[in-house]
């Protein structure tokens, strides 16, 4: 293998992604490595904690069921602040457009930005934009930036699972894959399923009303829930045990995945959290959630079970065990 | 009823568990069952369907994942075809990642050659149709299930009387390499769970060689876990009666002649031909060329051009494994230098491939 070629499955969020981070974009830039990586930063300045992240989107198509490549870009770096805890305050948006673009499309684009900021209460603040010739971009790029503070006492992080806390996920897994997926190849499958796209910052304060049983939030986006889990597990040195039973999936999203032989597990998600919860606050977490618009179906999926060198396991629904790992290489390309 | 949940009845699954623990109790010799098709290795890695099942039956994988078998010179020969100016290769998603000799189709993509996955060989034919100024080259590669879609749009290419679509075959069939592992003293298979799709296609009557002078249990069995499980019991029942039969677990799908239309127009467009599989050799008999009245669309004869020199990867256990010899976990090079994401060989490339499926769930 050509070790200079930067390949697609770079940007899957999978074991490529982790390798180019950990091998040469964390050790040049900062020095901090990938495993103790979060959603967002969290600096200190004056006493006053803050969560920064920042995103690029470059989804293809930029149109697709349940949303577009704008209220993918405000969403996605609303809930990068919200699974630190943050409450979301400012962002930019930095716009890169392909020469002959469609000006009414970009209308209809940053029309739905501006309503997912309102919706989530974060405010655009400053941007930039830049066009380039035709075809050196595909039609849109967006990358959006956000501050957030973190309030006093919230502790949220990747490595606070411990043995016996449950997983909660608010809902089903792979709909925006899918719809994605579904949308770029016109695939006529007889399915009306719409990307999950939504700012989980409003659940997340819901959450965030069980204190210090909440240890753990993430997102389970490119490289879907088995990723997440994976780099979790890892981040807190434990085994995480899944119940495939438990696991909420829509019928469509599972009969594309058993068409294209996809694995949900590994398929994206734009508007679901993963909620690593104390045994005794999980029903009550669990209830809350239920009570909130975007957690209507949020299960319990399973459980931290053994401290580990950081696995994660799936009781399969026919009861046997197997193992499960991060993404390998791609398997959608260009969901996000 | 959605044909999903009811083949993946837990109860019904641990039924059959029960059922087979029960009957090889006691034995001392354990059962060897190969399963050839690349989906069986997959769901029986994603259900955890070896772990549900006694010491006493063993399950090893076959040949049967097209990926895998595919070898390093017709790799070397789509690098090839990828770099002449004006070519698209079209192709499934699991062959960008096959290492040839010295690069894979994915690094090639990487370099700028223009490199398309579909979903269908007639995607393929839509994009030569609506670029008249491309080359389209589809790599068919597959088994009986597949080949019959690739000489479907060779028919489609000639009706709609395109001159820019081609297809790189390395289309192989499954019979002869079961028979050939099945005569293999090392391996001592104790019956073969036949593949679901294939056997739609030929017909589970094409066991019957295996099954009546080989003296091997055949059962066709389908790819989900209660499919699997009956499978397995049909088999041990099949062993413990001393007996040698073709059964058909998959009745819903498979019959006993298969689909006597698809049959029809392989063999219209294809003819039998030797061709090499990966870690096995070349194995007479066991491949599908184009046929001389549609020699026009095939890439390798009306294409000219440089293929690198052969390099095989050394230390790669890829052919023992594909054989069922030896396990993924037994190869030196397994989940150390040959990983899904920096394969070797090409078990560890296509999602069923042995390896994969080993490393992604069985570790």
């Amino acid at each position: 293998m050509d070790k200079d070629l930067i390949l697609l499955g770079h940007g899957s969020g999978g074991k490529l992604s982790h390798q180019l981070l950990d091998e040469l974009i964390i050790p040049t830039l900062s020095g901090i490595p990938v495993a103790g990586q979060n959603d967002a930063a969290v600096v200190e300045h004056n006493g006053q904690r803050l969560a920064f992240t920042t995103d690029s989107y470059v989804v293809d198509p930029i149109f697709f069921p349940g949303g577009n490549i704008g209220t993918l870009a405000v969403n996605g770096t609303v809930n990068d602040l919200a699974m630190m805890g943050a409450r979301p305050l400012f962002m930019s948006v930095g716009l890169i457009l392909e020469e002959g673009m469609s000006r009414r499309e970009l209308a209809a684009i940053l029309a739905s930005m501006r309503e997912a900021a309102d919706l989530a209460g974060i405010a655009i603040v400053t941007g930039d934009t830049k066009v380039v010739p035709r075809g050196k971009a595909d039609r849109l790029f967006i990358n959006t930036s956000g501050v957030g503070v973190v309030e006093n006492g919230v502790e949220i992080n990747g490595c606070n699972a411990r043995v016996g806390d449950r997983i909660i996920i608010n809902g089903t897994i792979g709909d925006h894959g899918i719809a994605v997926l579904a949308a770029r190849e016109g695939l006529e499958l007889g399915t009306d399923v719409e990307s999950d796209c939504a700012a989980l910052n409003g659940l997340v304060s819901e959450l965030l009303l069980e204190g210090d049983a909440l240890h753990v939030l993430r997102d389970p986006t490119r490289g879907g829930v088995a990723t997440t889990l994976k780099e979790i597990a890892i981040q807190s040195k434990v085994t995480v045990t899944l119940r495939e039973e438990a696991l909420p999936l829509k019928s469509g999203v599972r009969g594309v995945c058993s068409i294209l032989g996809l694995d949900p597990l590994y398929v994206a998600n734009e508007g679901k959290l993963l909620a690593i919860v104390s045994p005794e606050r999980a029903d009550a977490a669990l209830e809350r959630m239920r009570l909130h618009p975007l957690g209507r179906d949020a299960a319990i999926i399973g459980e931290v079970t053994a401290v580990s060198d950081g696995r994660v396991q799936l009781e399969t629904s026919v009861g046997g065990m197997r193992g499960v790992e991060m993404l390998a290489g791609e398997q959608l390309p260009r969901i996000c | 009823m959605n044909y999903l949940d009811e083949f993946r009845d837990r109860q019904v699954v641990l039924g059959f568990a029960e059922r087979i623990r029960g009957l090889v109790a006691g034995r001392t010799t354990p059962m060897t069952f190969m399963e050839i098709c690349g989906t069986h290795t997959m769901a029986i890695y994603q259900y955890g369907i070896r772990s549900l099942l006694p010491a006493e039956v063993r399950l090893i994988s076959g040949p049967g994942c097209p990926v895998c078998v595919t070898p390093n010179g017709y790799v070397d020969r789509a690098i090839a075809l990828a770099r002449l100016p004006g070519t698209v290769i079209a192709t499934f998603g699991d062959m960008v990642r096959v290492p040839g000799s010295s690069t894979s189709l994915m690094e090639e993509r990487a370099r700028g050659a223009d490199i398309r996955i579909v979903y269908s060989p007639l995607d393929a034919v839509a994009l030569a149709a609506k670029n008249p100024q491309l080359r389209v080259v589809f790599l068919g590669v597959g088994f009986e299930t597949t080949a019959p879609a690739i000489a479907g749009s060779i028919l489609a290419a000639e009706q709609r009387g395109l001159a820019n679509y081609f297809v790189l075959t390395a289309h192989k069939t499954i019979p002869v390499p079961m028979q050939i592992l099945a005569a293999d003293p090392e391996l001592s298979i104790d019956g073969y769970l036949c593949p679901a799709h294939v056997s739609a296609i030929i017909g589970a009557n094409a066991y019957r060689p295996l099954a009546e002078e080989q003296g091997v249990p055949c059962v066709v069995t389908g790819f989900e876990p209660t499919d699997v499980m009956q499978g397995v019991e049909m088999l041990v029942r099949q062993v413990l009666a001393g007996e040698s039969r073709v059964e058909n677990q998959y009745r819903r799908v498979v019959t006993a002649e298969g689909n006597v239309r698809a049959q029809a127009v392989l063999a219209q467009v294809f003819t039998p031909c030797d061709v090499e599989w990966r870690g096995i050799g070349v194995i007479p008999g066991s491949g599908l060329r184009i046929a001389e009245p549609y020699a026009r669309y095939d890439a390798e004869c009306a294409i000219p051009v440089a293929v690198e020199e052969l390099r095989e990867h050394r230390g790669c256990l890829c052919g023992e494994i594909l054989k069922g010899k030896v396990s993924p976990f037994a190869c030196p090079l397994f989940a150390t230098t040959c990983t899904p994401e920096a394969p070797v060989g090409a078990c560890m490339v296509s999602s069923e491939g042995t390896c994969a499926a080993a490393y992604k769930y069985g570790r």
